[in-house]
């Protein structure tokens, strides 16, 4: 569709906003990781915000679940995360990267078991005191509309006690949101669409998800 | 780019929706009619109205099935890194990238077409010095994918991808061949509607979405579980593109028009911001 001069002079002058535009499902074909990364959307080294063999590398990794509790082949995870001083990147080059750079975004893959890996940093709390959290959004085939949630770093139990966002979940949900960090410093976040242990995600104004508002 | 598109190789998937083997129809996936998966849909148009988006439990989009959140949304509001998005610039796309009949050495087959238009938030400001990016099956619905083993052609010359970088105004432009329908797993003789997919990201991350763009009086819009997962007419008409004579050109393409909007920022908006990327 066209936005036209007279709804865009209305959404301009706030008296009447333009209705976004509906999300519908990435399906099956947007990537595949093995050798094809150069022509589909998944690209060379998405899932590397710092090169894994730097010595401030974290592995973050998880399992993405469908309501079978069987994992999802077909999924794709994209984090946004401020840096380990808690800065938000506005660098350029998340696509093609130089090994120096930190730009605070990537793009992963699940595998052929459903696991999706990512090689960040631990993000700084972006203010003193706040929890530091990286951003996630998921896609699959199946799924017609992107989902948003957080990863919470497990180690500031004070700060995540505070956090404004875990004190509005239910307690019994809560864990969906943190972390894992396990002895090698890897931290393990499994995403479940759907279940028991269902993920909880996140609707921010502006968006509707019909019949579940 | 090497121009062996054909190979197959890896693992094989489990997979509900792509063909495995065109020529033997998996009862299972398929027994489904056409006239079933349409009653299903329209008995749940016939209970919504108003609906923005796709509805995330679609019951005729048979693989939503068990890959949808059946608990509530949890409503918040963005905070720091949310009310940001990640920057790209020509450092990340190449100028090249938007044109997706030369990636091959020669000429890819099909009707070569542009589709232009604009990245705009709620308010009407536009995203710029921004990502798109889209993916498509070629001009014999056929996607370079080792799980599409759809029995038509793989074209050398085109592989489906490009990517851009929104101008100051917001405008996008991708030179492209125009996707044919194709058939899919979900029901006996399914057939996708034309469509390109769109990869778009605003100045907050709250604000990323991938959707599908289609084509002007598809005869399979009515048939399709996916285009039908969004119950409202005027916001289903929000994907599809129109023809726009002025975006084709004297004997090279024919040209589309579409705008797309995303979700409202959230950021508190200084004077002058509308300036910056």
């Amino acid at each position: 569709m066209r936005i036209d001069q007279n709804q865009l002079a209305a959404a301009r002058d706030g008296s009447e906003k333009l209705v976004p535009t509906p999300g519908q499902t990435i399906g099956p074909f947007f990537g595949y990781a093995s050798g094809y990364e150069n022509v589909h959307i998944p690209f060379r080294d998405g899932q590397h915000l710092v090169n894994p063999a730097s010595p401030k590398a974290v592995r973050l990794t998880g399992t993405v679940y469908d309501g079978a509790g069987d994992p999802i082949p077909d999924a794709m995870i994209e984090i946004w995360q401020a840096d380990e001083n808690g800065q938000i990147p506005q660098e350029t080059g998340s696509l093609v990267r130089d090994g120096w750079t930190f730009t605070g975004w990537g793009r992963a893959t699940a595998d052929n078991v459903g696991t999706y890996t990512f090689s960040t940093v631990n993000p700084g709390p972006t203010e003193e005191g706040k929890a530091p959290f990286i951003h996630v959004v998921v896609f699959a085939r199946g799924l017609m509309n992107k989902l948003h949630t957080r990863i919470y770093l497990p180690e500031d139990t004070v700060a995540l006690e505070k956090d404004a966002l875990l004190s509005s979940v239910e307690a019994d949900r809560r864990q969906t949101l943190i972390a894992e960090r396990e002895a090698d410093g890897t931290l393990r976040f499994d995403i479940h669409l759907q279940g028991e242990q269902e993920t909880v995600f996140l609707q921010f104004p502006g968006i509707e998800y019909p019949v579940h508002d | 780019m090497s121009n062996d598109i054909t190979e197959n190789t890896g693992p094989v998937v489990e997979d509900d929706e792509t063909f495995d083997n065109s020529h033997v129809l998996d009862p299972a996936a398929t027994q489904d009619s056409q006239e079933t998966i349409s009653a299903e849909i329209k008995d749940i148009h016939d209970s919504a109205s108003g609906e923005t988006q796709p509805r995330v439990n679609f019951p005729p989009y048979r693989s939503s099935l068990l890959r949808h959140p059946t608990k509530d949304m949890h409503h918040t509001d963005p905070e720091t890194i949310e009310l940001w998005s990640p920057a790209f610039g020509h450092r990340d796309v190449h100028t090249l990238e938007s044109d997706l009949t030369v990636q091959g050495n020669g000429e890819p087959l099909g009707e070569r077409m542009v589709v232009r238009g604009r990245v705009l938030d709620g308010d009407g400001r536009p995203v710029r010095n921004q990502l798109v990016e889209i993916w498509q099956a070629n001009a014999s619905g056929r996607y370079v994918h080792k799980r599409d083993q759809h029995p038509a052609p793989l074209d050398p010359n085109f592989t489906g991808v490009g990517r851009t970088i929104t101008d100051d105004k917001g405008f996008y432009e991708f030179t492209t061949i125009k996707p044919a329908p194709y058939p899919w797993k979900n029901h006996h003789n399914a057939w996708r509607p034309a469509h390109i997919h769109f990869s778009l990201f605003g100045t907050d991350f709250t604000q990323r979405m991938i959707t599908q763009m289609y084509f002007p009086g598809d005869p399979l819009f009515s048939l399709d579980p996916i285009y039908q997962s969004i119950t409202d007419q005027k916001a289903r008409d929000r994907l599809v593109a129109t023809y726009d004579h002025n975006v084709s050109t004297h004997e090279w393409n024919t040209g589309y028009y579409w705008d797309i909007v995303l979700t409202g920022s959230n950021r508190t908006w200084m004077e002058g911001d509308t300036d910056a990327h």
